[in-house]
């Protein structure tokens, strides 16, 4: 069946009732979302299962966290608030450890165990 | 057998290739099996297709390889090093279309969680296709 998100994932809700999990975390990284961040944060989110997206603000617009060309594009300045937002069966595990990889500071980066 | 498809860096310059080959070491991680070339026999600036062969050869997984090259002689002496393979190996090697330290980067990241080699292929051209 068809997933009701766009590409983009600017839905609320999908019609198979999982919701969408969305939570957020303060970017203090020096430099912002550069090159090696941004590589952690779409290695992490390709572990999951579930579509995973990053956002400056709740309502988006969202871009893919799997597309490192699109998070290192983004351009995410340090010192402000990133959102991800989730949608499937492991939704939660990879937005919790989303937010924990940001407000750790990449501390334990992409080796972090799922 | 490898899991994660391959990558090979073929610049004119050796220097290039290998600095290419760190980032990737560096920023992505040892997962991705990795290998690179530059130069002529002669020393000096080129790219040779026996190099590129075994580059290939070194980087070799069974879900492919995916190869990121700088201009012109690295573009067509890939694709000869690629005409050189047996049959079956051949269907498995691509020749990316993306600048090479972007493209390497982004395609390694891509390979390291388990992506097939049109996925490989696509990361390293997605912001980049015309």
């Amino acid at each position: 069946m068809k997933n009701p998100l766009d590409d983009r994932g600017n839905a609320s809700l999908s019609g198979n009732g999982s919701a969408r999990v969305v939570a957020s975390a303060f970017l203090s990284h020096e430099g912002g979302l550069h090159a090696r961040p941004a590589i952690k944060v779409s290695q992490f989110a390709k572990r999951f299962q579930s579509r995973v997206w990053l956002g400056l603000s709740e309502e988006g617009p969202w871009i893919d966290a799997k597309s490192v060309a699109r998070v290192i594009a983004m351009k995410a300045p340090s010192r402000i608030r990133l959102f991800f937002a989730a949608e499937g069966d492991d939704a939660s595990d990879a937005v919790d450890g989303l937010v924990e990889m940001v407000a750790s500071d990449f501390r334990n980066g992409s080796t972090r165990a799922r | 057998m490898k899991k994660n498809v391959g990558i090979v860096i073929v610049s004119h310059s050796p220097e290039v290739a290998k600095g290419t080959a760190d980032m990737v070491r560096q920023m992505v991680g040892a997962e991705v099996p990795l290998a690179w070339c530059g130069g002529n026999p002669a020393g000096g600036l080129g790219t040779s297709v026996e190099a590129i062969g075994n580059a290939i050869a070194a980087a070799w997984s069974e879900r492919g390889v995916a190869i990121m090259v700088d201009m012109g002689g690295a573009e067509t002496n890939s694709e000869m090093a690629i005409e050189m393979l047996a049959p079956p190996k051949r269907a498995k090697v691509v020749v990316c279309n993306a600048p090479i330290v972007e493209g390497s980067v982004m395609a390694a990241t891509e390979s390291s969680g388990g992506a097939s080699l049109d996925q490989v292929r696509h990361a390293a051209e997605e912001l980049y296709m015309r």
